[in-house]
C-alpha cells in the first residue's frame, strides 16, 4: 500500500505500479489487484483490461493521443516526474483536464514534493504519491500556500 | 502607473509568508540544498561569490517616487548602500544575508514590490521600452498589455519548470528601445489597416552562449490574442524544448531544430484551441487597464520656455546635457529625462542609496512621481516640463547623476562581472572604468557620436555584448581573465549580432583597442554618419588590419 493524497486527504491506497521495463504475466492480472501500467503496455493489453481495474502512467515525453479515445472510462491517469523540475507533466495535466475533459483521478507521482503541491493542484492534479522523504500530513498545508490563485488556474481547479 | 489590487497584494503577500517557511525549513536542514535552489532562485536570490544577491523585479521597468526610496532603505538596512540597475529592469542587492531576504521581501510587499521569478526557469520579469507611453513615435502604450502579461505570467502554475528560463519583451513604438528581437518572445506593436490593435510576435531571441536574431512567427497577432498566443508558444517549449543540455535548451534551439515553419505550425495548432475562447482578452480589461496608465494631465507648458531657452544660449554644460539626455516627449513642452548611471568612476548601473533618495525626490518635483529604469541601466524621468530642465538638471548634477553621455561611449552597458557574479570568467567593472577614463573628454566623445558599448564579464551575455556596436566578453584562457571584442553589433529594427574582430586581449590593452576602433572610424566616416553605420558600409578588415597591424 501507498500512502498518498487524494482530495486533500492522506489516504492509504492499492494501485500497484508496473514498471516501463517490466513484463506482465496473465496469472498476475487475475489477481484481482489494480494496477497502473505504463503507455505501451496499457496498450498492448486494453482489449482485455478491466478498465475500473487498469490505470495509465505517463512519463514526460508521452504523447497523450492514444489514450484520449478511452478517457470516459478511465479511472486513474499518472503522471511521473523523473526530477521536480521538469515542468512537461504541468502541461500534460492541463491538457487532459482542460482540453480533453478528463475527469478520473489524475496522480503526480515521482519526485513530487511538498513545494510544488499547490502549482500541480492548479493544473489539475487531485492525487499526489509524494517522494519518500516527504511528509504527507505536514504537505497538506501546501494546497493553503497560496489565498490568490493564478490568472490560467481559475477554470480548471479540481475540488481538494 | 498600475496599482495593486487586492488579489495582487494577497499574492506577494503569500509568497513572503510561503518563503519564509522554505528558507526556515533549509536553515533547518528539512530542505535540502537542491530542493531549495530552484525556489530560491525564483524569489530572485542567488548564491554569489561573496555573499547571496537578491534580484528585484521592476516590471516593464516603471517605479513610483516611494517604490525607489524603499530600494534605498533596503541599500541602506540589508546591503551595503547601493544597488544594481540590471539590463533586464531588475536591481540586484549584492551583499544581502540569506536568513534576512524574507524580511526583505516582506519590506518590498509594502510597497507592491518582489523579487518572483527574477530568476529561475519560469517566465522571467516582462520589459519595455523605457520610454513606454510619453515617447512621440509610439504607436500606443504598451504598458496595459505588459501588465496584462505580468498578471498572466506571473506564478503560471503551468510554466513554473521550463527547460530554461523564459524572457518577453513588449514595445510599442516604430523605433524598438526594448530590444524585442533578443527575447524569447518579442511583441511589437502594430496597427492593422482598419484601426486593430496587435501585435508583430518574434520568436527565438536572445543573447547568452548561441546568440540569436528572433525571427518573425506573426506580422499581426489581434491584442485579444494576446495569452492564448503566449501560452500556445510556451506549451510548446514547455512539452518539446531540450532538458537534457541546458546549453541548448532556450527556445531559440526548438525553434532552430523544428525550422521557423515546423514550430509555427506546431504553435498554430495549439493555438487553434484557445483561439476566440474564454481566455481571450475582453475588451473591458483593456478599458480597465488602460485606465491606470491613463495619460497624466499635463499643465500646458511653453515649449519654448524663455528661461529654458536662456538656459541652453548661457550653460554649454546644461546645452550638452539636453542635447544628450532630453528625448522628445509627446507632449508639447515637455521633455524625457535620462539620469545617467554610467559617470566615471562608479560601475555602470549602480546607484547609491542617497542617489536614489535623491532620483525620488526629484520626480516627485518634477516628473509625476515617476522614474523608469532603461535596459541600458539608466534611470529616467518621464514627465518633465521643459521649463523646469534647468533646475532638474542642477538637482542630477548634485546628485552626480547629469553626465551628458547619453548613447555615448562612457555610458557603457556592464554586468557586474567577476567582482561579484560567481558565473564569470573575467572582471568587467575595472574594465569599464579604464574605457570610461580614457575616453572621459566630453569633447572628443561628442565628436565621435553615439556609440554603444556593451561588456560581459561571461558568454551568459547579461551585458548584452553581442549587440553593442562594440562588445566586449570576458573570457577565460588558463585561468587567466582575456577579452574578446566584437564590432557590428546593433538593436532595433536593424538588430545585428556582432563579429569577433580577432584574438583577445589582456584588460589593460582594451582602452587603446577601443581608441583604435574609433580612429579607424573617425578617419573612414562621411559626413553625420555614425559609427555602427560606418562598420557596416566598411566591414571589419579596416578595423582589424588597425587593431592588429596586419597580423591578424
Amino acid at each position: 500500500m501507498n500512502t498518498l493524497i487524494r482530495n486533500g486527504q492522506v489516504v492509504e491506497d492499492g494501485w500497484q505500479w508496473i514498471d516501463a521495463d517490466e513484463a506482465l504475466p496473465a496469472a498476475r492480472l487475475e489477481t484481482g489487484g489494480r494496477f497502473l501500467l505504463p503507455l505501451a503496455l496499457w496498450l498492448a493489453h486494453r482489449a482485455s483490461l478491466d478498465p475500473a481495474r487498469a490505470g495509465v502512467w505517463l512519463g514526460p515525453d508521452d504523447e497523450l493521443e492514444p489514450v484520449l479515445p478511452w478517457l470516459a472510462d478511465m479511472p486513474l491517469i499518472a503522471i511521473r516526474f523523473p526530477v521536480f523540475t521538469d515542468g512537461r507533466g504541468y502541461s500534460l495535466a492541463r491538457l487532459l483536464r482542460n482540453r480533453h475533459g478528463y475527469r478520473g483521478e489524475l496522480r503526480a507521482v515521482g519526485d513530487v514534493l511538498r513545494d510544488q503541491l499547490y502549482f500541480l493542484h492548479h493544473c489539475g492534479f487531485d492525487a499526489f504519491l509524494l517522494r519518500a522523504d516527504q511528509l504527507p500530513h505536514e504537505a497538506l498545508a501546501a494546497f493553503r500556500d497560496y489565498s490568490w490563485e493564478p490568472v490560467t488556474g481559475r477554470r480548471v481547479l479540481p475540488s481538494m | 502607473m498600475y496599482l495593486y489590487n487586492e488579489t495582487d497584494q494577497r499574492l506577494v503577500d503569500d509568497r513572503v509568508v510561503q518563503f519564509r517557511d522554505q528558507m526556515t525549513r533549509f536553515l533547518d536542514g528539512r530542505l535540502s540544498e537542491d530542493d531549495f535552489r530552484p525556489l530560491r532562485l525564483q524569489n530572485g536570490l542567488y548564491v554569489q561569490r561573496h555573499a547571496p544577491m537578491l534580484r528585484v523585479a521592476i516590471p516593464y521597468g516603471t517605479l513610483a517616487s516611494h517604490q525607489l526610496r524603499k530600494l534605498a532603505d533596503i541599500a541602506r538596512r540589508y546591503d551595503r548602500g547601493y544597488g544594481h540597475f540590471t539590463t533586464r529592469s531588475n536591481i540586484q542587492f549584492n551583499w544581502v544575508r540569506l536568513e534576512d531576504t524574507p524580511d526583505i521581501l516582506a519590506e518590498l510587499a509594502t510597497v507592491q514590490m518582489h523579487a518572483i521569478q527574477t530568476s529561475g526557469n519560469c517566465i522571467r520579469n516582462i520589459t519595455t521600452d523605457q520610454f513606454a507611453g510619453v515617447a512621440a513615435d509610439e504607436l500606443f502604450d504598451p504598458r496595459p498589455y505588459c501588465e496584462i502579461v505580468r498578471q498572466w505570467s506571473t506564478l503560471a502554475p503551468e510554466f513554473l519548470f521550463l527547460p530554461r528560463k523564459f524572457k518577453i519583451a513588449i514595445s510599442g513604438g516604430a523605433e524598438d528601445r526594448a530590444a524585442v528581437r533578443f527575447h524569447d518572445i518579442g511583441a511589437s506593436a502594430r496597427v492593422a489597416e482598419d484601426g486593430r490593435i496587435g501585435f508583430e510576435i518574434f520568436v527565438g531571441g536572445g543573447l547568452g552562449r548561441t546568440p540569436m536574431v528572433g525571427k518573425s512567427l506573426k506580422d499581426f497577432l489581434p491584442r485579444e490574442e494576446l495569452l492564448n498566443y503566449f501560452e500556445a508558444i510556451l506549451r510548446v517549449y514547455n512539452r518539446y524544448g531540450r532538458r537534457d543540455n541546458k546549453y541548448k535548451a532556450r527556445i531559440k534551439i526548438l525553434v532552430k531544430d523544428l525550422s521557423l515553419e515546423g514550430f509555427a505550425k506546431e504553435v498554430e495548432d495549439e493555438w487553434s484551441w484557445s483561439r476566440g475562447g474564454p481566455a481571450s482578452i475582453a475588451e473591458q480589461t483593456f478599458r480597465d487597464m488602460d485606465a491606470f496608465f491613463a495619460r497624466v494631465d499635463y499643465a500646458p507648458a511653453d515649449a519654448d520656455d524663455p528661461a529654458y531657452r536662456q538656459a541652453l544660449h548661457d550653460k554649454r554644460a546644461f546645452a550638452r546635457w539636453v542635447e544628450r539626455n532630453v528625448a522628445p516627449h509627446r507632449a508639447n513642452g515637455y521633455a524625457i529625462v535620462t539620469l545617467s548611471l554610467k559617470k566615471t568612476g562608479a560601475p555602470p548601473g549602480d546607484a547609491i542609496a542617497e542617489q536614489m533618495d535623491g532620483v525620488a525626490d526629484l520626480a516627485e518635483r518634477f516628473s509625476a512621481g515617476e522614474i523608469r529604469v532603461s535596459h541600458e541601466q539608466n534611470l529616467v524621468l518621464p514627465h518633465v516640463a521643459r521649463k523646469d530642465l534647468p533646475a532638474l538638471w542642477e538637482g542630477a548634477r548634485a546628485l552626480g547623476l547629469a553626465t551628458p553621455n547619453i548613447g555615448l561611449l562612457t555610458d557603457l552597458v556592464c554586468c557586474p562581472g567577476g567582482d561579484f557574479c560567481s558565473l564569470a570568467n573575467a572582471r568587467s567593472i575595472p574594465v569599464a572604468a579604464a574605457i570610461q577614463q580614457r575616453f572621459d573628454d566630453l569633447d572628443y566623445q561628442f565628436d565621435l557620436g553615439p556609440l554603444e558599448l556593451n561588456m560581459s564579464g561571461c558568454v551568459n551575455a547579461c551585458g548584452h555584448h553581442h549587440i553593442g556596436h562594440i562588445g566586449i566578453l570576458g573570457v577565460d584562457k588558463n585561468n587567466e581573465e582575456w577579452y574578446q571584442v566584437t564590432i557590428g553589433g546593433r538593436e532595433g529594427a536593424r538588430a545585428a549580432l556582432g563579429k569577433v574582430i580577432g584574438p583577445s586581449f589582456a584588460a589593460g590593452q582594451i582602452p587603446d583597442v577601443i581608441q583604435r576602433l574609433v580612429e579607424v572610424y573617425l578617419a573612414a566616416r562621411h559626413e553625420g554618419e555614425i559609427f555602427i553605420d560606418a562598420v557596416e558600409r566598411i566591414g571589419l578588415e579596416p578595423f582589424k588590419a588597425r587593431v592588429y597591424g596586419g597580423a591578424a
